[in-house]
């Protein structure tokens, strides 16, 4: 019965110590959570909108002596722009963290984020900094400059030059894709893993990518979450539920579902829509 | 696990164990319920399946509390006419046999829905009057007898297969409920769904589920649960499948003992995975080698005896 002690699943309430906006459409909110702030990058928690809804979030930086926490939220909807409202000293509700987190590898690793996808791969910049793995070369993408997040502190995490910019409009760093930009430093380059988070027909071109070179990845996916506990079956891909088998899996597992990853996932009615 | 002492027969299925993937938990995708057969589950239910799609309600839908989860998913789904496709995928891998888990707004509507589901490949009809959390079906239909009789009946008319009807906690007298599904025609009775409940935050002093009310799984309601298996095994003669808060082989046993012919396990595969099937069918095969029986079967209602 001791299973019914798993505190992490309980529901917390903390209030929002600190609200800082980002870029035009993403905003980062720190609180105080003690379970949250012993996460590993990759990993995620569900954030109470109180009388809005309750959504994943992956977790962009955490300060494990004050057990303070901070997701950065892009506004896309209601419930984000409900959050995006909230300010200092509102209560939310936390659950989590939840998942797996990514896998060191050591060696040399290549990050490649999409849009707020960056943000669990900054925490994981930061962890690699602190292994003092021989080096880190960060990819970001975004439709436009203005959009590009947390640059700076990836420049003093990993080395000005080895953070690498693609824009969809060109205003910053190389116009084009993320994943095209990818494909061009793998080709220079070899790593020892490749991580990877954002839109999902980003991240399923990363993998495709690492697959030819034969460099191990993994992707942080995204699926409806309900429970976050493995019981609703909301966020299934293949065989595997994203809120505990995942939200990160490796070039193998993605290999095993590539009829499902970046081709169609389930709405919220459970019907099969294409990504 | 393949033994002899763990086959059952259940309302004219053949099971390889006397455990069941309870509605409602997993349940949309032929790999996901594959994954739970391959654990040694003796069949698997699908998530409740309506006439239409339905998006079910807001986060949080799952709220975790002691010894138990409430949820008020609100009965998401894609609707029976893109849901066959999940049937047909999951009964070209599955070896076991598959529940279909069914709702509706009126007796038409179950009709309906389980007719399509049986065409599709279902080896069973399980009845959801039990949703505590949706108005107008579930549990609004389940604790009305002469509803649900209309309901029974209506869809033994349209299918040939077994009909299994899962039964509402949220009633003075579940036995009463059982024995009019029963004299409708219900080929089985699974006891029970969840137990309405509800938990309010605190700091917000707000009810937490978007819903506000739900229903509670879980450890927290095995003893009501196995009280009601009891009760209903006095009053009716078809097998009656336990279901609440099962988490061990000796949960298991418990339900057996109570008069269920077979258990759902639901809330459990949050802790321990699908693998908990495993764990408890092994449990329940070295329980009746220990104790000297032959088969499973012979500890059926074996609690009345005394």
């Amino acid at each position: 019965m001791s299973a019914w002690l798993i505190a992490a699943n309980k529901h917390r309430a903390t209030r929002i110590l600190d609200a800082e906006v980002i870029s035009p459409t993403v905003k980062t909110f720190t609180f105080k959570d003690k379970l949250c702030a012993k996460a590993k990058p990759g990993q995620f928690l569900m954030l109470w909108i109180p009388g809005v809804d309750e959504i994943p979030l992956s977790i962009y930086d955490v300060n494990r002596e004050k057990g303070l926490i901070s997701v950065a939220v892009k506004r896309v909807g209601e419930a984000t722009k409900a959050l995006h409202d909230m300010k200092t000293g509102d209560w939310i509700g936390v659950r989590g963290p939840f998942g797996n987190g990514f896998t060191f590898k050591g060696g040399k690793a290549l990050l490649v984020g999409g849009g707020v996808g960056i943000a669990p791969l900054t925490f994981l910049a930061k962890e690699l900094a602190v292994q003092k793995i021989s080096r880190t070369v960060v990819v970001v993408g975004a439709k436009t400059g203005k959009e590009l997040i947390f640059l700076d502190k990836l420049k003093r995490l990993c080395g000005e030059k080895n953070v690498l910019a693609a824009t969809e409009d060109g205003s910053y760093g190389v116009k084009g894709l993320a994943s095209t930009l990818t494909e061009s430093v793998m080709t220079k380059e070899k790593f020892d893993a490749v991580y990877t988070c954002g839109p999902e027909p980003m991240t399923r071109v990363v993998l495709d990518c690492a697959e030819r070179f034969g460099v191990y990845a993994e992707a942080s996916l995204e699926r409806i979450m309900r429970c976050a506990i493995g019981i609703c079956g909301s966020c299934t891909i293949g065989g595997y539920r994203v809120c505990r088998d995942g939200p990160i899996f490796n070039i193998n597992q993605l290999k095993s579902v590539k009829n499902e990853f970046g081709v169609w996932k389930r709405d919220f009615n459970g019907r099969r829509i294409p990504i | 696990m393949n033994s002899e002492r763990l086959k059952v027969e259940l309302a004219g299925l053949s099971l390889v164990s006397p455990t069941m993937l309870a509605s409602g938990i997993l349940g949309y995708s032929a790999e996901t319920l594959k994954n739970v057969a391959e654990n040694g589950a003796g069949a698997v239910v699908t998530k409740s399946v309506g006439l239409k799609p339905r998006s079910g309600y807001a986060n949080p839908t799952v709220v975790h509390v002691a010894c138990g989860l409430i949820n008020a998913v609100g009965l998401p789904n894609p609707g029976i006419d893109e849901f066959t496709r999940d049937i047909k995928e999951a009964k070209a891998v599955l070896k076991v046999p598959l529940v279909a888990s069914v709702y509706g707004f009126s007796a038409e509507e179950y009709m309906v829905v389980a007719e399509k589901a049986v065409e599709a490949g279902a080896d069973a009809i399980e009845l959801n009057v039990s949703c505590p959390h949706v108005k107008e079906t579930g549990a609004e239909i389940g604790q009305n007898p002469n509803v649900l009789a209309e309901v029974v009946r209506k869809v033994k008319g349209a299918v040939d297969k077994p009909v299994f009807v899962k039964l509402s906690p949220n009633v003075a007298d579940i036995s009463e409920i059982a024995e009019a599904a029963v004299k409708a025609g219900a080929d089985a009775i699974t006891a029970i769904n969840t137990v309405k409940a509800m938990a309010i935050d605190i700091e917000t002093t707000r009810p937490i589920l978007s819903n506000k009310r739900g229903g509670l799984s879980g450890p927290a309601i095995k003893p009501i649960a196995v009280r009601c298996v009891y009760d209903i095994y006095e009053r009716v003669r078809v097998p009656i499948i336990g279901c609440g808060g099962v988490t061990s082989w000796q949960d298991a046993v418990e339900f057996m003992l109570a008069g269920a012919s077979a258990v759902q396990i639901g809330t459990a595969v949050a802790l321990k995975g699908p693998s908990i099937f495993r764990s408890v069918v092994r449990g329940i095969d070295t329980y009746l080698r220990k104790k000297g029986f032959r088969s499973v079967k012979e500890i059926v209602g074996l609690a009345h005896r005394s």
